[in-house]
């Protein structure tokens, strides 16, 4: 039986032929932590994020688990999106922004001097809201940063573009058409592409922001489904707007709401515990539709 | 009577607006039309006054020969190698140099900082500039100061220093039109910010460079007072690029002002000059589509 699933998790239909025809590569989920026992891969400490002198996020700690899901939930503009970016060092290409704070990764500090911010990258990807297919083939798409990491070897490459979009269940769909340009894959198929060119790098960390909310319905189950798939070998934090969503994938939660100045953290901890039992009364009036 | 009152006012509120929006909207659909056809008619006109008047000087001769009897006869052989010349030497000191001045506005200059908001006020001074200074200070630093005499390649770096502000420009608008989500999505995934100018945002600023490098070259081409004092006027054959070298432009101009009976040589002069712009417009085109779509397929 999977560790990682949850205790509510039902096994997606295996006998659907869209299933078969996708079928995932992921093989056995690799023994990782269990969850009832989780290491912690991230953990922030007193994390404090400015625009401009203009506070966004204040105080913010709490522990990523490895190979755990783990949702941010929350109303707009209360900077969940921000603390998403500080995890991989995005904040910096934002003129202005601040960051305070310890985050440690692996047990480092992210912002140590002479951290490899490309290579940190590298290790914690990112999936932004809207797809961001580049302007190239769909083959080149994942080779790009490949070869910007030094992979030269062109049966390298080749093996490892069909393994990822075979794990991000693209295969089926492109296999005859990988030097079509990206950007005339449909939404969803953009986004599980944007997935696949994250995992080429091998990452341990996906960094998802809204990966769904640009999608309609049907891609955006497709996309959840790799999600889902993805626990366990990857940790994975996920901002999403969608409680539903939160609730089905989700091992931990965190919600955001927007304090006094500045985003802040009401309440972490168990996904089960955030939605059922919630300890703080915004979050029950969150989770309960009451509020935001 | 109350009815008929009614009925009064409605009309007058309902009626009379719309006969002046229906007033309106003709006149200015009338107007917007009169504009189209004054620019494209004057275009026709001038086009058409050119090819009628140059078409029957033209000939393989008249493109192959030397200029005879001060350009009254002969051909422009020597003219047109000197204009290529003299394009070529603007067009690679020029275009590096603005790729560059654009990339550092854009990528690694802070939006609104003292620096970048110098240069960019520099570079508007300098596309205002009139053409017959550039002329002068051509004169003054490359053949004077630099010691490169009247030559093609003093008159093609006079004509880099005026187009460089057009392609400055163009390159930045370009750039700064390419989607941040290039960026941010290439950072990513790790990669570097040079990897990223290098494979996304200078493809997808291409279009906008070259048509700044079009216009840099149409206005290079076209520019006859910043030649006069910098390449000179000597209507010989060119050896190499220090010797003094005739723009059409400037072949143009001393024809249709100096040299009397040179008109129909001129109008001549001028319709090669016309067809040689459009034929590097069209050939840039060509090879910039061309190269995109390999781009896109492999590295």
């Amino acid at each position: 039986m999977n560790p990682f699933l949850l205790d509510s998790e039902l096994p997606a239909d295996p006998n659907s032929a869209e299933a078969q025809q996708n079928a995932y590569t992921l093989g056995p989920i690799q023994a990782g932590p269990a969850c009832c026992e989780p290491t912690p891969l991230i953990s922030v400490e007193a994390l404090s994020l400015s625009y401009a002198g203009k506070p966004a996020l204040s105080d913010i700690s709490l522990d990523i688990y490895q190979g755990c899901i783990t949702a941010l939930i929350g109303p707009s503009g209360c900077g969940k999106t921000s603390f998403l970016s500080a995890l991989n060092r995005l904040t910096d290409l934002i003129p202005g922004c601040r960051v305070s704070g310890r985050i440690h990764y692996k047990s480092r500090d992210i912002h140590a001097t002479g951290q490899d911010v490309q290579g940190l990258r590298r290790d914690i990807g990112m999936i932004f809201q809207k797809p961001t297919p580049f302007p190239l083939s769909i083959r080149r798409n994942i080779e790009l940063p490949l070869r910007e990491h030094g992979m030269r070897h062109a049966a390298d490459l080749e093996q490892r573009v069909q393994q990822v979009l075979q794990d991000v269940g693209l295969w089926a769909e492109v296999k005859d058409r990988l030097d079509a340009p990206a950007q005339a894959l449909s939404g969803g198929q953009q986004q599980r592409l944007c997935i696949a060119r994250a995992l080429a790098l091998q990452p341990k960390v996906l960094l998802m922001d809204e990966p769904c909310s640009a999608l309609d319905p049907l891609s955006s189950g497709v996309v959840e489904d790799l999600i889902q798939s993805l626990r366990g070998r990857y940790t994975v934090v996920i901002v999403t707007h969608n409680l539903a969503q939160a609730r089905r994938i989700a091992n931990y939660a965190g919600f955001f709401w927007v304090g006094e100045q500045a985003g802040c953290l009401v309440e972490f901890g168990r996904c089960r515990q955030i939605f059922e039992t919630p300890r703080h009364e915004l979050t029950a009036a969150y989770v309960n539709g009451a509020r935001g | 009577m109350i009815n008929a009152h009614l009925r009064k006012a409605l009309s007058k509120q309902t009626w009379q607006p719309a006969i002046r929006d229906w007033l309106k909207n003709t006149l200015a659909t009338g107007l917007i039309n009169l504009t189209a056809l004054v620019v494209s008619g004057l275009f026709v006109w001038l086009l058409s006054d050119v090819v009628l008047h140059g078409l029957p000087k033209l000939s393989w001769g008249f493109v192959f020969d030397a200029p005879r009897n001060a350009g009254r006869a002969g051909g422009i052989a020597p003219i047109i190698v000197s204009t290529s010349w003299i394009l070529l030497v603007a067009i690679a000191a020029a275009a590096p140099l603005g790729l560059a001045t654009a990339v550092l506005l854009t990528e690694f200059t802070r939006p609104a900082s003292r620096f970048g908001r110098c240069v960019e006020a520099s570079v508007g001074v300098l596309a205002g500039v009139p053409s017959i200074v550039f002329g002068l200070f051509g004169n003054a630093f490359f053949c004077v100061y630099l010691k490169l005499g009247f030559s093609i390649l003093s008159g093609g770096l006079t004509l880099a220093c005026m187009v460089l502000p057009i392609l400055i420009h163009t390159a930045v608008e370009g750039l700064r039109a390419a989607p941040d989500e290039y960026r941010q999505a290439a950072a990513a995934l790790g990669m570097s910010r040079s990897a990223a100018l290098l494979h996304l945002l200078i493809p997808a600023a291409a279009p906008a460079l070259l048509a700044g490098l079009l216009l840099g070259i149409g206005r290079a081409g076209a520019e006859t007072a910043a030649l006069i004092f910098t390449s000179g006027y000597v209507d010989r054959m060119p050896g190499s690029w220090l010797d003094s070298g005739r723009a059409l432009s400037v072949h143009i101009y001393d024809l249709s002002m100096n040299v009397a009976g040179g008109d129909a040589n001129a109008y001549a002069s001028a319709l090669v000059l016309i067809v040689l712009l459009l034929t590097i417009n069209s050939l840039a085109m060509a090879l910039t589509q061309h190269w995109l779509h390999k781009k896109m397929i492999r590295l």
